[in-house]
């Protein structure tokens, strides 16, 4: 494979995978930045919901009319900040960005089995996060029907200004963000099957592969249908269907002339998509974690293989609960018992995986740096949005619980708590390997402290926000008497959440410098055993001057014999003992 | 090198503080009375699931956030590793009993707890329950009581304008005596009530949060539920699913009275 020399070939459109890799990580966090100032908007108006924002005014005179943010702005901005986050920052950071970085090198491969499609894949990413910013620019507005866009809300235009082109917009976008992530996904499934290294058995490949083949699996056949889904969604708007409305419907006095369609099908369809969608970007966090983790406690980690059939195991129930998301929507009471019973069993393979991370702790001689750190916090929000998920897996509890925000507090514990750390424990960890240079130790744990006392105070108080039954996606709560106890706790939560988007900015602003002025990283700063490490800080083009040979398992820590406390997968048997 | 040794161990001592504060501080905050104030029969059986699932998961949120936190004290403690490896067998059994304790928990709390009382919400209704037909729509909810003959006139959305809200046909003659009211639920105290939720545009959620209610209302569908009030009083129904820019103020109020005001009230309506 010879490397290209032009700068376009090389650092636009390139077939590198840790060029697209780290192209997708870039522009994830320029999304992150969008998605997170959208959030603080949103705190802004329900911590302080009769205060006057003259400022804002000036810079938004459409959302901010008279300085108070319209319900028009708030909805767009509730539905933007939910998709930007969960489809273009976490999903294009942490699956197609790190798993495009780390999965060949860990395979010890020279590249991913399809270059070209993983350009095409990246490309693609990039048109549809264009294509999701544009909708705020357009008649009407961004889309306004949730990040789960409900027909008929999301169907008929005149139902919320947001269902204008701002909801075509959206529907566009996300067809083609499917697109890009089923690439992706294929790339990492026929990577994983057909180019591995010689010795690389699929029980000695890293729990980390391990998480993004099985994330890849489930996005190959959770998602297209959402894909499906987007299109029929868009005939009904445009093209005068009804897969999704039904007779007799009438919208603002004037009725609807179609019929014959069921809202609950857009349901089960998105959240065909939507649930497993959740574990496509949490094994990975969990998977990247079980790698992080020993080079932190010196020893290998606990329970390698139930870990990786725990994680096999989490992936198929998680393919087959998606109704658990609509107990109270007029869906069978008997089908919501199936999907509380089988929601619930996902507490077995989960809590093994707990338990692995702690027992890894057993005896471990534990070593502090920001990745290590995260990895901890990562453990923690992992159990306590686990318990949490233990109350809406219940179809009797969820009876009072749906859509309140209990659901809000568990969610950002999950898909934005868990995933974002393990993200942030991956960019500190892996920064060396992309850019040759070590990130800023003392900003990154001030960034953890914050981060972690900032998310149990934002997102663990919202649940007991929800116990009061306090519905979500409400732009005020000051016309509810039984809802006035919790003006305090938004503000509480609003203040937090300002500090804790202000530690975000430590984050970016140490990536940023340390990409240029950190100080120089060795080969193997963590004292790591994955292949990835072998190899120069940044790795050559084709990774590999010559193909690795593996000889064991990659969690070699303090082994007997060895002059170091580790032992990579590329030593031989002969020097230091092999444990798997 | 040399002062790698005490200033991991203060830090890992700040860590582990951290995590035991975070496991403290919780399940102190969260041990008190959450929920709206009680006010229907079926609500208590869905209260005692919820504070099941509550306690099992705060003695395990505390207790593994102070082994969490006990484990990281101690690491941080260590200069070398003291347990490498562990047995298989012993890594599986410990954590699949793990696993399991924590899923017989929370299957068994299901089953045990929350399928009665499930059963019952979702089971069959009272014949002789209050019979109301709630009509969401953006941005509030119709209730149409059937009268004195106990049949509902013919709706059509055609009929509907701003004072015949449910579109009521008036020459179907099970119309004459119906009563609707827009945002106002008058129902008697201590008797079934079936509230059949309908929606006229987009998907609204009948949530009643003293009643432990809430239930989709679904243009294309019909969806009974019921429940008993247990309490005289005036009570905020919010709308639970977004539906648009209203949602936030799609107020209605269930009004539960005597059964002496009850049959009071269907005669003022039914006069006027």
């Amino acid at each position: 494979m010879s490397e290209p020399q032009s700068f376009i070939r090389k650092c636009v459109f390139s077939l590198d995978h840790k060029v697209i890799g780290i192209q997708y990580i870039v522009t994830g966090f320029v999304m992150a930045i969008v998605g997170g100032l959208l959030s603080l908007l949103i705190r802004l108006q329900l911590g302080w919901p009769t205060t006057l924002w003259p400022i804002l005014e000036t810079l938004m005179p459409n959302a901010y009319q008279s300085g108070v943010m319209s319900p028009e702005f708030y909805l767009a901005a509730v539905t933007m900040h939910g998709t930007i986050m969960a489809f273009f920052f976490v999903s294009y950071v942490l699956v197609s960005g790190f798993g495009n970085y780390l999965v060949p090198l860990q395979v010890g491969a020279k590249d991913m089995a399809f270059p070209l499609l993983n350009m095409l894949s990246y490309w693609i990413g990039l048109l549809s996060a264009i294509v999701m910013i544009l909708a705020f620019f357009v008649e009407g507005g961004a889309a306004a029907a949730g990040w789960t866009a409900y027909p008929p809300l999301s169907a008929i235009a005149t139902a919320v200004p947001g269902s204008g082109l701002g909801q075509t917009v959206w529907l566009l976008s996300m067809a083609l963000f499917i697109v890009s992530f089923t690439m992706t996904g294929m790339n990492v499934v026929a990577t994983v099957f057909s180019m591995r290294a010689k010795g690389m058995s699929m029980m000695r490949m890293p729990l980390t592969v391990w998480s993004y083949f099985i994330s890849a699996v489930m996005d190959l056949l959770a998602f297209p249908p959402l894909t499906a889904a987007a299109i029929m969604l868009l005939f009904d708007r445009h093209g005068g269907t009804a897969f999704f409305l039904p007779a007799g419907l009438s919208v603002g006095g004037q009725l609807i002339d179609v019929g014959g369609g069921s809202p609950l099908l857009w349901q089960h369809l998105f959240w065909f998509l939507g649930h497993p969608e959740v574990y496509v970007l949490i094994l990975p966090a969990l998977g990247i974690t079980f790698d992080i983790l020993p080079a932190f406690t010196r020893k290998p980690i606990f329970g390698y293989r139930i870990s990786v059939w725990s994680l096999i195991i989490a992936g198929f129930l998680g393919l087959i609960v998606w109704g658990h998301h609509m107990f109270v929507s007029g869906m069978s009471p008997f089908t919501g018992e199936y999907f509380s019973l089988a929601t619930l069993l996902i507490t077995i393979p989960m809590a093994i995986v707990g338990v692995c991370m702690l027992g890894s702790l057993w005896g471990a001689q534990l070593k502090m740096a920001t990745p290590g750190l995260f990895i901890l916090g990562l453990i923690s929000l992992f159990g306590t949005g686990g318990f949490g998920g233990l109350f809406l897996g219940n179809a009797t509890a969820d009876i009072q619980l749906h859509d309140t925000y209990f659901v809000v507090g568990h969610f950002h514990l999950m898909i934005g708590g868990v995933t974002v750390f393990g993200l942030f424990a991956a960019v500190y960890f892996w920064f060396p390997k992309m850019f040759g240079r070590m990130m800023n130790e003392p900003l990154g744990r001030v960034h953890f402290w914050a981060s972690t006392i900032g998310y149990y105070l934002v997102f663990l108080t919202q649940h007991f926000v929800g116990l009061r039954g306090a519905p979500r996606r409400y732009y005020s709560f000051a016309s509810y008497e039984y809802l006035e106890g919790i003006a305090t706790s938004n503000m509480f939560i609003s203040t937090v959440a300002f500090i804790l988007g202000a530690a975000q900015l430590l984050f970016l602003f140490n990536f940023a410098w340390s990409a240029f002025k950190g100080k120089r990283a060795e080969a193997n700063p963590w004292r790591a055993t994955t292949l990835e490490w072998t190899v120069p800080s940044p790795p050559p083009h084709g990774n590999f001057a010559e193909e690795p040979v593996v000889h064991r398992w990659p969690y070699e820590y303090s082994p007997d014999g060895a002059d170091e406390d580790f032992a990579g997968q590329e030593v031989d048997g002969s020097t230091v003992p092999v444990t798997a | 090198m040399a002062n790698d040794k005490s200033s991991p161990r203060v830090e890992g001592i700040l860590v582990a503080i951290l995590f035991i504060a975070i496991g403290v501080g919780y399940a102190i905050y969260g041990a008190r009375s959450w929920f709206p104030e009680l006010a229907s029969r079926h609500g208590s059986g869905i209260d005692a699931m919820i504070t099941f699932v509550l306690v099992a998961t705060g003695l395990m949120f505390l207790i593994g956030h102070l082994v969490f936190g006990w484990l990281i004290w101690r690491a941080a403690a260590r200069d070398r590793v003291t347990s490498r490896l562990a047995e298989p067998r012993a890594e599986r059994r410990i954590s699949i009993t793990v696993g399991i304790v924590i899923a017989l928990a929370a299957e068994g709390g299901v089953i045990a707890i929350g399928l009665p009382v499930f059963g019952e919400y979702y089971g069959d209704i009272p014949l002789d329950a209050v019979d109301i037909e709630v009509t969401g729509q953006q941005f509030a909810w119709n209730n149409h009581y059937p009268g004195a003959d106990g049949v509902r006139g013919r709706t059509d959305v055609a009929l509907i304008t701003p004072t015949n809200p449910v579109g009521l046909d008036n020459n179907d003659p099970a119309s004459a005596d119906d009563i609707v009211a827009v945002n106002q639920l008058t129902v008697p105290v201590d008797r079934p009530v079936k509230i059949t939720l309908r929606a006229l545009d987009v998907i609204h959620s009948f949530y009643l949060p003293h009643h432990r209610v809430k239930q989709d209302a679904v243009p294309g569908m019909s969806i009974p539920v019921w429940f008993i009030p247990t309490r005289e009083g005036r009570f905020e129904i919010p709308c639970a699913e977004l539906c648009g820019l209203g949602h936030y103020r799609m107020k209605g109020f269930l009004n539960v009275v005597s059964q002496a005001e009850y049959e009071a009230w269907l005669d003022e309506q039914a006069g006027s």
